[in-house]
């Protein structure tokens, strides 16, 4: 047992990958996620890991690269321009199958955009990380406790499945503090990583870290074997949060901050009688999409509450296969819809009744 | 006591994101569910400065106070921006040394504490912050206050002890006032 | 007897370059280097984006493929992960001098224990023989068909004389591989630049004026013979910095 501190969501990010084993840092400054940055400067050196201000983002994704081709757990944060940036390294990192770590604290968008909280790069994590058919497991922290342990989970399951993980937060959880403990025993499992260049010692054939395939059956094979692992992974490490659902008629669906805004207005929508629920997913992808399409037969209506123009939304009729309308209530551009606007759309969506 | 939502802003160096944290960290070691949340970014560089802190005995939702039970306004642009933003029956705590100004509100018990002139008249002139923290803790019972030491120790960094004293004298002025 | 044998870091993957191409060559010397130090089980390759792609499949060491341009930043995690390796990148001169400058800049400013093998043949080959950086005044290629005009696309870039102005860098050095003797000097820098590392010396580039006479559109004679004539004259070939040495341009 290890006693609660108070941690700002970034410093939780970086104390837990340090927890996991992570002794590689390389990033670039850009606001609001430049803690993580600091907090590994002061700590690295300490513990004989690498702190390395990159020259780029792009610099910074592709030493990521080098040190993850090595077997090492290794990790990068910024925001979104500049994880823009690294989808050319995202890209590389799954074609050649390597585990990392990147951390996305959402700012506002497109272009530079502003640096208050957003969820606009949802699209970007969830589908469009790079070029190419690949995935990233996307994880979507709420709460500073949750920064640390998915930090500790995504370097786990990027081993497991030679991957990218991403911890998708926002400027929001970025700079909050919260209590927070980072077990000393937390029990770290290590993967054996055959592939890895750690120098041949002469003693076996050489390893090669690569994505290039010029055969096209052969880059078939690897993306299809790719997918496969991709099936599993939606199949078994899909992880979600259920609150007030079980006699639910509406169906609150938000991550992140919007789903703490989200459950003030829903325990007030109860006060009120509105039979009102969330279900907040944790992993973005994989998407929870059983329990989705469960509560698709019992509720009325769902709601989609985001930062963004209303990207988790398609997600969400394509798990409920449109069984049920899904309605937007958004804030963009830096903008946090408050308790009283998500209440407002929760009482428009129960037919203005209450 | 069931939820605190308390809203402190003021200009940046007048120690609000520190006054918020105490207050955070002391909640914490009374076993409260508690969050700080900074305003960040260009406005921290000389502008107003603000921060939230939730200290209640629930799991705590949004972080985001927009509608404070708690204000502290520690110069009157905050004042101006916040004032009709606190709920009904909100405790409003000010520094009368730097707003001239009363609250128009009549639902509202305000608070006037000559913060930064009594932080001058004990020798540290930089604790208005813990003045006016002082007050309030009085007026609300947010945190116990016989304890507040032991908020003070987990933000006052051990190679800066000596302020811990200097703090504490303004904590109680504060307090007694 | 003497046996002429091919260097063990070398694997016997036929190698895919042109006829006439230097490349082979510039393998060969980074092979016999790397064998005379031993250092081939704790070697790591970067491969490039460019001719030398495929490189990865021609050095007996462990490999990793980089980016186009990013082979100097794999190159620094590889070393960060562990220094006691000896990492190489092997880069061409779109690769190195133009996609990649700010990460050959940095990381020679950071004087990264790295060394780098920099091919400069002032045409981009791989994509079909488009101007590079380094490609000369005049020079036609098939994106400047009317020969490089220096008020449309600028000058080309003397990588040596630019990083030999940083502080960071422990060695830089020009040589060339149109005739033996330049061969052996070329040899001899690329063994440096791996002693350099071993040694904890810090960031070494060898810059190797080559050849690509299919993208030149002449024959390997005359292409060895138009690096005499054009490329040495643009590019001279010296030592362009040497902390621990003295000979310095």
């Amino acid at each position: 047992m290890t006693e609660k501190v108070l941690m700002k969501g970034n410093e939780a990010i970086a104390e837990a990958a340090i927890k996991a084993g992570c002794r590689h840092y390389f990033g670039y400054p850009i606001t609001p996620q430049t803690e993580i940055a600091a907090y590994m400067a002061k700590r690295m050196p300490k513990i004989e890991g690498t702190f390395l201000q990159a020259e780029s983002e792009i610099a910074a994704i592709n030493m990521v690269y080098g040190v993850a081709a090595t077997g090492k757990r290794v990790m990068t944060s910024s925001s979104s321009p500049g994880i823009a940036l690294k989808s050319e390294g995202l890209s590389y990192l799954a074609g050649a199958d390597l585990p990392a770590l990147v951390v996305n604290v959402q700012r506002g968008g497109p272009g530079l955009g502003g640096i208050q909280p957003s969820q606009s790069d949802y699209f970007q994590a969830t589908k469009a990380g790079g070029h190419g058919d690949f995935r990233m497991i996307v994880l979507a922290p709420a709460f500073v406790q949750e920064m640390a342990d998915l930090t500790i989970k995504g370097f786990d399951l990027a081993d497991k499945y030679r991957m990218t993980s991403m911890i998708l937060a926002d400027g929001t959880m970025g700079q909050m503090m919260e209590p927070v403990e980072i077990r000393e025993d937390a029990e770290i499992t290590t993967y054996d990583k055959p592939w890895a260049v750690t120098g041949t010692g002469c003693k076996r054939e050489h390893n090669i870290v690569n994505s290039l395939f010029l055969k096209p059956d052969q880059l078939e094979k690897t993306n299809i074997e790719r997918y496969e692992r991709y099936k599993l992974i939606e199949e078994s490490e899909a992880m979600y949060e259920e609150f007030m659902m079980e006699d639910a008629e509406i169906c609150v669906v938000a991550f992140g901050i919007a789903a703490r805004v989200s459950q003030n207005a829903i325990v007030e929508a109860r006060k009120q009688g509105i039979k009102v629920g969330m279900i907040r997913p944790i992993t973005l992808w994989p998407f929870p999409k059983k329990p989705l399409l469960a509560a698709a037969d019992k509720v009325n209506k769902f709601i989609s509450v985001e930062l963004s123009m209303g990207q988790m939304v398609e997600d969400i009729e394509l798990a409920i296969r449109c069984k049920k309308p899904v309605e937007l209530c958004n804030r963009v551009g830096g903008m946090i819809p408050s308790p009283e606007e998500v209440l407002a759309k929760i009482k428009e969506a129960n037919g203005g009744k209450n | 006591m069931s939820t605190f939502n308390i809203l402190i802003a003021g200009f940046g160096g007048q120690g609000v994101l520190f006054a918020g944290k105490c207050l955070a960290y002391k909640g914490l070691t009374e076993n409260k569910q508690v969050s700080w949340l900074p305003s960040y970014g260009p406005e921290m560089r000389g502008g107003t400065a603000n921060c939230s802190v939730i200290l209640s005995d629930t799991p705590v939702g949004s972080p985001i106070v927009s509608n404070p039970d708690v204000l502290i306004a520690m110069n009157l642009p905050s004042l101006d921006k916040y004032e009709n933003e606190a709920v009904s029956g909100a405790k409003i705590f000010i520094d009368s040394t730097l707003i001239t100004r009363k609250v128009e509100r009549e639902d509202v018990e305000a608070f006037y504490v000559p913060a930064t002139k009594m932080a001058a008249d004990i020798g540290a002139p930089t604790l208005a912050n813990m003045i006016i923290i002082g007050k309030m803790i009085k007026e609300t019972g947010v945190v116990d206050f016989d304890t507040i030491e032991v908020g003070l120790k987990k933000v006052i960094p051990a190679r800066k002890a000596d302020m811990l004293e200097l703090n504490l004298k303004a904590l109680k002025a504060g307090y007694d006032l | 007897m003497i046996v002429f044998d091919k260097p063990k870091a070398l694997t016997d993957a036929p190698l895919h370059y042109c006829p006439g191409c230097t490349h082979g060559i510039i393998h060969r010397l980074v092979a016999e280097a790397i064998d005379e130090l031993g250092i081939e089980g704790k070697t790591i390759g970067v491969a490039p984006v460019g001719c030398s792609v495929m490189a990865y499949d021609y050095f007996s060491c462990d490999m990793v493929e980089a980016a186009h341009g990013r082979a100097p930043a794999v190159a620094t995690g590889i070393k960060r992960s562990d220094p006691s390796n000896i990492v190489f990148t092997y880069q061409g001169d779109g690769d190195l001098a133009s996609i990649g400058t700010a990460e050959t800049v940095h990381a020679a400013t950071r004087n990264e224990n790295i060394t780098v093998i920099f091919v400069n043949n002032a045409i981009y080959g791989m994509t079909g023989g488009q101007m590079a950086p380094t490609s000369l005044p005049g020079q036609v290629t098939q994106t400047s068909p009317y020969g490089r005009d220096t008020k449309l696309c600028g000058f080309p870039v003397r990588v040596c004389e630019m990083l030999s102005e940083l502080e960071g860098p422990e060695y830089l050095e020009r040589v060339a591989v149109n005739n033996v003797k330049n061969i052996k000097k070329a040899k001899a820098a690329i063994k440096k630049a791996f002693e350099n590392q071993i040694n904890g010396k810090g960031f070494s580039l060898v810059e190797v004026v080559s050849t690509c006479p299919t993208n030149w559109g002449m024959t390997p004679k005359d292409a060895l013979k138009w690096v005499d004539d054009n490329m040495i004259p643009y590019y001279p070939l010296g030592v362009y910095k040497d902390r621990s040495g003295k000979e310095e341009k």
